[in-house]
């Protein structure tokens, strides 16, 4: 099953499962969405629980709060994240507080294509998480391969919290595997170790774990072995797997496709100090793409996004 | 319209400038389908899709014919012939749609996703109508230095959802500033028809909840869209602050290149057809006299051979190089 498969499947499980889940977005029903990953599920599930709405991500991401506060479990689709930005305030001041401050749970997901390598430019491949992260009440999900698109989906349905799940455009229609039928959970907040290694870790998630494995290959034939972590959740976080993962190799590169500036990698390599400072042999290492927007000629994007040589030369530095 | 009716009202330098341009937008939009349809995925000229106007180009035409030199475009994504109305060439747009370090957006940006401030054309930017708030800026500068200018904002039936239009209509009402909006509705948001996007049925209604003039005009009609813009740009000029004008029309392809709109009925766009701006248009210059098919056809020949002119010369323009990304503009 492909990516995109994978998460349909995973929504028509819940679908079928649970009355109370429902899809909303910009031309999701007959069209199936930009990426076609609803295709066809408004045929089996009908209009109500597929639903159209108008050119207002303020409202899509209004309405998925509201009916999760009245019982419903709405999971709601941006097609693009970089239009999250039309309703931020709405996700930052509305949504990621309001249990907090009022004990009420608002459990609805929000789906959104991230990731550039298709030459769409700077509105159409952006990666946010880092504005999200630094948002309290907010949890974050990165999938990078099918069946994890699917477990996690599940789990973020099942969760009590909003769920950001962010799914990269790039590996819907690349990547296939074998993926567990019926309904399929993969914990929130559990990293897995994707490749196994003794020399340095490579700390990723989403597609930019693909490009974690491809170095890990390479670097075997010179005798580095890499380790991958795939951390899937960013909120939860699965700090535990990260402190073991470089007590255990003592090197660590963070590895991401949003710029590098305040990105992700900043705070993991902040906790990676401050916790186990002692552990590590060499300083650790960020790979992540250029403090630009995101270009569209193929040349740019090629410069603009973090490379296998990239990832490799950072390795590299950490051994000299 | 009889010849002296047409003339009466405009002059025939005008009306052969509008059509020139319908045209030109058509023939230019042709191609890039064309080229997007043909070229080689591996070794792509255009990178990524195009986005066309094919039916509704006498809106962005009529609209731009109809200010001066020194007023402002804050576009949407259907306003490539505005855009050259106002001196944007084709050169530039195949440059755009090539990504080469000559475009207007040095290849860091594609498509329509283009504008040209040396000509007074801010840039349209992806989040539906969101340019148009700068516009009030525009807007706000040329009140503040006491000019005479105006800004002309377009968008479309789905950016009219959006909050940013909302508050963008109400602020320059507020402060009577020269601007006019004009929607053009072309009854699909990708595939979300009108009907489903607003429960009105004239985007004008909403002028009067801003306190400012709303009218529906024949977007498929120059020159009515041509009289209404005029109109309003007068006003606007005048310091009577601004007005939203509604223009129906059809969007005649798919939402890019890549869309068939499967999701429009065959019978909804036969309807469309028969009201085809450049038919109409050429027709009524045909019967007025205006022009003669003669003429037509000469304009055709210059329009397709400046087509393949600017293709050359964009064909032969450098792409950018990795380290570009970093340089400052
Ligand atoms: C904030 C935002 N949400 C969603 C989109 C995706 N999108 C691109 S064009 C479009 C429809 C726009 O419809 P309309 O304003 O009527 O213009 P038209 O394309 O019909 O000319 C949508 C939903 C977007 N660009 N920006």
């Amino acid at each position: 099953m492909y990516y995109a498969e994978a998460i349909r499947d995973g929504m028509r499980q819940a679908m079928k499962a649970d009355e109370r889940v429902y899809l909303l977005g910009e031309d999701v029903a007959q069209m199936g969405g930009i990426y076609g990953v609803t295709k066809g599920l408004v045929d089996e599930f009908g209009k109500k629980r597929v639903k159209n709405t108008p050119l207002s991500e303020i409202g899509i991401i209004g309405e998925a709060m509201g009916a999760s506060i009245a019982g419903l479990r709405p999971i709601a689709e941006l097609q693009f994240s970089d239009f999250i930005t039309s309703a931020f305030s709405i996700l930052v001041d509305v949504v990621a507080p309001y249990r907090f401050r009022m004990g009420t749970k608002t459990p609805f997901i929000l789906r959104a294509p991230i990731g550039g390598g298709l030459h769409i430019g700077p509105y159409h491949s952006k990666c946010p998480e880092a504005w999200f992260f630094h948002v309290p009440g907010l949890k974050i999900v990165m999938p990078s391969t099918p069946a994890d698109a699917k477990g996690l989906l599940q789990s973020s349905i099942d969760d009590d919290d909003p769920v950001l799940y962010f799914e990269h455009k790039k590996l819907y229609y690349e990547l296939k595997e074998d993926v567990p039928e019926g309904i399929h959970r993969v914990p929130l907040g559990k990293a897995l170790v994707r490749h196994e290694g003794n020399d340095v870790t490579i700390v990723t998630y989403s597609a930019m774990v693909h490009l974690a494995l491809k170095a890990a290959q390479e670097l075997e034939k010179e005798k580095i072995s890499v380790e991958v972590l795939d951390l899937r959740s960013l909120v939860p976080l699965d700090e535990e797997a990260l402190l073991n993962s470089v007590s255990k190799t003592h090197r660590v590169v963070f590895l991401h496709e949003a710029p590098i500036r305040g990105g992700v990698g900043a705070e993991l390599e902040s906790i990676v100090c401050e916790k186990i400072f002692h552990e590590l042999k060499a300083p650790p290492k960020r790979v992540a793409a250029k403090m630009t927007p995101v270009p569209v000629a193929p040349n740019l994007e090629d410069f603009y996004l973090p490379s296998l040589q990239d990832v490799k030369n950072a390795i590299h530095s950490l051994f000299q | 319209m009889s010849y002296d009716a047409l003339q009466e009202v405009y002059d025939a330098q005008l009306l052969k400038k509008m059509y020139y341009y319908i045209v030109l937008t058509r023939s230019l939009e042709n191609k890039i389908s064309y080229i997007c349809h043909s070229q080689n995925s591996k070794s792509p000229m255009i990178i990524g899709k195009g986005y066309l106007s094919t039916g509704q180009e006498a809106i962005s035409v009529g609209a731009c014919l109809a200010l001066e030199d020194g007023d402002w475009l804050a576009p949407s994504h259907r306003d490539i012939g505005g855009m050259m109305v106002r001196g944007l060439t084709l050169e530039q747009i195949f440059l755009q749609y090539f990504c080469r370090v000559t475009s207007p957006t040095a290849g860091r940006d594609g498509n329509v996703h283009l504008g040209d401030t040396s000509k007074h054309i801010l840039s349209f930017i992806s989040h539906m109508g969101s340019i148009i708030a700068a516009g009030l800026g525009v807007a706000a500068a040329i009140q503040y230095r006491e000019e005479k200018n105006v800004v002309l904002a377009c968008f479309g039936d789905g950016a009219s959802s959006q909050g940013v239009i909302h508050e963008s209509m109400n602020y320059a009402s507020v402060f009577k500033m020269p601007m006019v909006f004009v929607v053009n509705n072309n009854r699909y948001a990708i595939s979300t028809s009108t009907k489903n996007q607003m429960a009105i049925e004239n985007i004008a209604e909403r002028a009067a909840g801003y306190g400012m003039p709303g009218v529906v005009v024949d977007g498929n009609h120059v020159t009515e869209v041509y009289q209404a813009v005029k109109k309003a740009v007068e006003a606007a000029r005048a310091g009577n602050g601004p007005s939203l004008i509604e223009c129906k029309t059809m969007r005649m392809c798919g939402h890019g290149t890549h869309d068939p709109a499967n999701y429009v009925p065959k019978q909804e766009l036969e309807e469309w057809k028969q009201k085809d701006p450049m038919t109409w248009f050429q027709n009524e210059l045909l019967q007025s006299q205006v022009m003669k098919s003669d003429d037509i056809k000469s304009i055709q020949d210059q329009i397709d051979h400046e087509i393949e002119e600017a293709i050359e010369k964009a064909r032969l323009a450098p792409v950018p190089q990795g380290e570009d990304l970093l340089r400052e503009r």
